[in-house]
């Protein structure tokens, strides 16, 4: 039996402890919130934060994360009201919408590590992250207005 | 030869598209509000607004009825249908906003509700080709206006005071004399029995007294729970009982499942079932490819389960499908005599008598869509009962083709429009929602099939690969007095019958026939070209292709005659005028020529603003270098100018972007400028990295790294849009697509700026490191 605590409520898992952590949210767990894009680490939509780091969930195994602490999109902020969030909300980031949690959680980690990215930084910490429609530019400014303050 | 003659939409061509005067007794059943009244004939009319457009055209037409698309409660709340499908343009919100402008609704105090698809109800529900807000903001103005005065006369009747000294204000009906004044909520009731009024006598708002419409101060009604995880895309959908499902499909189109061995899978913890897929022989539409699938109770498991299958396959006729091997094809092919499909004047004999004739030949291969979400469907199949959930671009399509699949009547299957985790033309194809039905009617339980990133870049429609040779003579003042260009790649319409070999009018349309210098001798050919794998529209379809090969043309001749890029292309385009090219049924994305003629004055007019707010002719650094192009594409313009910085290693980075667009009136500013940064986002992928490619029939790419996309450190610094005003009446016209064709040409224009390389051949790739 492995256990997690995901957005701060214990859960358990007696199945596969290969199954990648993205199958578990999504699909036993139901956090639909976190996407699947490429299931090798490649696009960054399935990014969740393991205690304070962003990792991919679609290459972590829900055995590598036992009695680790995880928060998923849902978990960010109990109103959605994260600096992060607001800030996508202002510079009306998304087109689609479907990597965006990717992203979110993606700035949210660097922002953790990270208060005052510069361009360069910025750039470089989401480069994990794609966007197929192309909203970078609102990204970089919508982390840089989350790291000025909302 | 197999020439494609409807000129409009491929969904149902494979009979004869019937457009109909659509019943509307159909639609009684309406969304809240309810009468007896049935509006006349859904087509616009001159009386009511100063242009048409091609909406009637589609299949089902366009439906304008308030009690379709608007509900009133007695709270107050205003529901509005979206009946398109929304993919990441905004049209979810902007359509709605149309009504709400129209009807004096608060937009706070209005929901919007996703339409499922039912054509014969909303009408024509097909989310491409940049139809949207040119298709509706006249027939969604008409909505809103007819829920404005079934208010209005209600409350006239409640206050017993003639029609006209009543007026619908933010939410609210007053009365001009007294100033009493009555909610939308306190008068829903009493609305809902008024007669819904004529077309022909509605009264439009003056757009001087918008509120929404121009502005683009609202955001995207998704906003909220796209930022915090609770917008429902397809793969999101989840029922009780719901199995999943992954899929090996042939690795090459058209071949066949020989024998699979299911042992191994079923070993694997998780996976319930292994099954065969019914395939269909290429091609046919959007008809599943066939397969095996593997049932389990998550994703993860059913993916490890299908990669301990062992299957053994039938390539077929396809399997000798090699790219490097099929661009000598097409380049042999551009180099031969084609099909001539607009000529005027005599280019051959001009060629020969020309002082100096310039050819370039342009390659752009396959490319694949990969939107964010893979494709993914759900379906839940009842005996002779369907319903769907799917991010499809194509509802009313999808529940054709589902009916049709499981051979039961098209009124027994719903389906669900989920928000679309990108779409980009692949959407457009439900080929995805079959497979999840083909599969629950087996297994007698709602399944969820999820395509892998895999599987997308390996079963795509793919964008077409092409060929275009463009020969230009000039004059001894340098002038172009000639002017071939030939197009050569398989076509669309050869997903839907076999053996088309020549572009279907739409194809010809978009960026070779319509091509607008002002030349005295053109010929534009079309040779042949087979396909061998399933090609489909992506978003901007042969402009990409075209408007690479003409715009860099452009700039060869600039640099061959010594001049200016903008001068060159200035002087091509010509005079101001309508351009009349002599082609027999000119495709002008189905719209009237009349309405949305090619008009060089826009197209002159977006180059000159791009060039005066871009800066054009600016000093850049050593290193540095600048190019432009324009091209009209879903009868918008859009003039592009990219600067670029290439580096001693050939390392290219792009430091400023500037796009003018011209796209007549519009509804959201704000989304048109997120559409134009995302197209060069777009644009920049497909110059730099762009590449399917086959061998032995089979896709050599797989993931994102090899089938690569722009990155946030690689995308360019700056992307500046601005918007030419629209004149009084002038048509709105699309937004979607016609961002990206203008991109590559500039960018290569702008390397040969600064580094005096011409790239003909895309992608970019390391041609700049050699």
């Amino acid at each position: 039996m492995i256990k997690v605590k995901i957005n701060g409520q214990e859960q358990s898992w007696d199945g596969d402890p290969d199954l990648p952590l993205l199958w578990f949210l999504r699909d036993e767990a139901g956090l639909t919130g976190t996407k699947f894009g490429c299931g090798q680490a490649l696009c960054g939509a399935c990014t969740v934060i393991v205690d304070k780091e962003a990792v991919r969930s679609c290459i972590t195994s829900i055995n590598d994360v036992a009695g680790r602490e995880i928060t998923t999109i849902e978990g960010l902020h109990p109103n959605g009201d994260h600096p992060v969030q607001k800030a996508w909300r202002q510079v009306n980031v998304p087109q689609c919408g479907f990597c965006q949690a990717g992203q979110i959680m993606q700035a949210a980690a660097l922002l953790m590590e990270n208060p005052k990215p510069s361009h360069d930084q910025i750039r470089e910490a989401m480069a994990g992250n794609i966007c197929r429609c192309g909203c970078y530019q609102r990204i970089e400014n919508a982390v840089h207005l989350a790291s000025t303050g909302v | 030869m197999n020439f494609i003659d409807n000129p409009g939409k491929l969904r149902g061509f494979e009979k004869n598209i019937k457009v109909e005067k659509v019943s509307r007794r159909s639609i009684l059943k309406g969304l809240g509000i309810t009468g007896g009244f049935v509006l006349a004939a859904p087509v616009m009319t001159r009386q009511a607004f100063a242009y048409e457009t091609g909406a009637g055209k589609m299949p089902h037409g366009i439906v304008v009825d308030p009690r379709v698309f608007v509900a009133v409660a007695a709270d107050g709340t205003v529901t509005i249908l979206a009946h398109r499908s929304e993919m990441g343009t905004g049209v979810r919100t902007s359509l709605p906003l149309i009504v709400a402008e129209e009807m004096e609704a608060d937009w706070s105090k209005v929901k919007v509700q996703q339409a499922h698809g039912d054509e014969v109800k909303f009408g024509n529900q097909d989310t491409d080709g940049s139809r949207s807000t040119r298709h509706y903001l006249i027939p969604m103005r008409q909505i809103g206006a007819s829920a404005r005065t079934m208010l209005e006369q209600a409350a006239a009747k409640r206050w017993k005071v003639p029609a006209t000294e009543v007026k619908a204000v933010n939410h609210a009906v007053v009365h001009s004399g007294s100033g009493r004044k009555l909610g939308f909520g306190e008068l829903a009731a009493d609305a809902a029995k008024e007669s819904v009024p004529s077309i022909e006598g509605l009264k439009l708002k003056d757009p001087k007294d918008f509120r929404y419409l121009g502005k683009g101060q609202v955001s995207i009604v998704d906003l909220h729970d796209i930022t915090t995880g609770k917008a429902q895309y397809g793969a999101d959908v989840r029922l009780p009982g719901m199995k999943y499902a992954v899929i090996a499909r042939p690795p090459v189109t058209g071949g066949k499942l020989v024998k699979f061995e299911p042992e191994a899978a079923l070993k694997v913890p998780g996976v319930e079932k292994v099954m065969q897929v019914r395939g269909w022989p290429w091609p046919s539409k959007f008809q599943p490819l066939g397969g095996v699938a593997v049932i389990a109770r998550n994703t993860g498991a059913a993916i490890k389960g299908r990669d301990a299958l062992k299957l053994t396959w039938d390539d077929g006729a396809n399997g000798k499908y090699d790219s490097v091997a099929y661009r000598k094809e097409l380049q042999e092919a551009a180099r031969k005599p084609g099909l001539v499909v607009r000529q005027e004047g005599d280019a051959d004999a001009a060629l020969k008598t020309a002082d100096k004739v310039i050819v370039g030949e342009y390659y752009l291969p396959h490319l694949a869509h990969v939107s964010m979400e893979p494709p993914v469907a759900v379906a839940d199949v009842k005996g002779d009962k369907a319903e769907i959930w799917a991010p499809v671009q194509s509802p009313g399509g999808t529940r054709e083709d589902v009916a049709k699949t499981l051979g039961i009547p098209e009124g027994n299957v719903t389906v669900n429009v989920t928000l679309l985790g990108g779409g980009f033309g692949r959407k457009s194809k439900c080929d995805f929602a079959l497979e999840a039905a083909l599969l629950s009617k087996e297994l007698g339980a709602p399944v969820k099939v999820q395509w892998t990133r895999e599987d997308d870049v390996r079963h795509d429609f793919l964008h077409t690969v092409s060929v275009e040779r463009i020969e230009a003579g000039l004059d001894k003042s340098g002038k172009v007095i000639a002017w071939r260009h030939r197009s050569v790649a398989p076509t669309i319409a050869s997903t839907f019958a076999a053996g088309a070999n020549h572009a279907a009018p739409f194809e010809l349309g978009m960026g070779l026939v319509d091509m607008p210098f002002e030349i005295a001798n053109i010929s534009c050919e079309n040779p042949e070209a087979a396909a061998f794998t399933r090609i489909g529209w992506f978003r901007s379809v042969s402009n990409i292709p075209r408007a690479f090969a003409v715009q860099s043309m452009v700039g060869e001749i600039a640099a061959a005659t010594g001049r200016d890029q903008k001068e060159t292309l200035l002087a091509l385009i010509g005079s101001p005028r309508i351009v009349k090219p002599a082609v027999k049924d000119l495709w002008n994305y189905g719209e009237p020529y009349d309405s949305y003629p090619i008009d060089t004055a826009r197209l002159r007019k977006v180059v000159e603003l791009v060039a005066e707010k871009g800066e054009w002719g600016r000093q850049v650094a050593k290193g540095h270098g600048l190019g432009i192009a324009v091209h009209r594409s879903f009868v918008s313009y859009i003039a592009t100018i990219v600067e670029v910085a290439v580096d001693d290693k050939g390392k290219l980075t792009v430091p400023r972007v500037d796009t003018a667009i011209d796209c007549g009136t519009y509804v959201n500013p704000e989304r048109i400028a997120s559409q134009m940064e995302g197209a060069a986002i777009m644009g920049l992928s497909v110059a730099k990295y762009g590449e399917i490619s086959f061998k032995d029939g089979k896709v050599e790419q797989k993931n994102f790294d090899d089938f690569q996309v722009i990155r946030m450190d690689e995308s360019p610094t700056v992307t500046n849009v601005y918007i030419v005003p629209p004149g009084p009446d002038t048509p709105p016209s699309g937004v979607g697509e016609p961002g990206v064709p203008p991109f590559a040409p500039a960018l290569m224009n702008a390397i040969f700026a600064a580094t005096g390389k011409r790239i003909r051949n895309l992608p970019l790739g390391k041609q700049l490191e050699a």
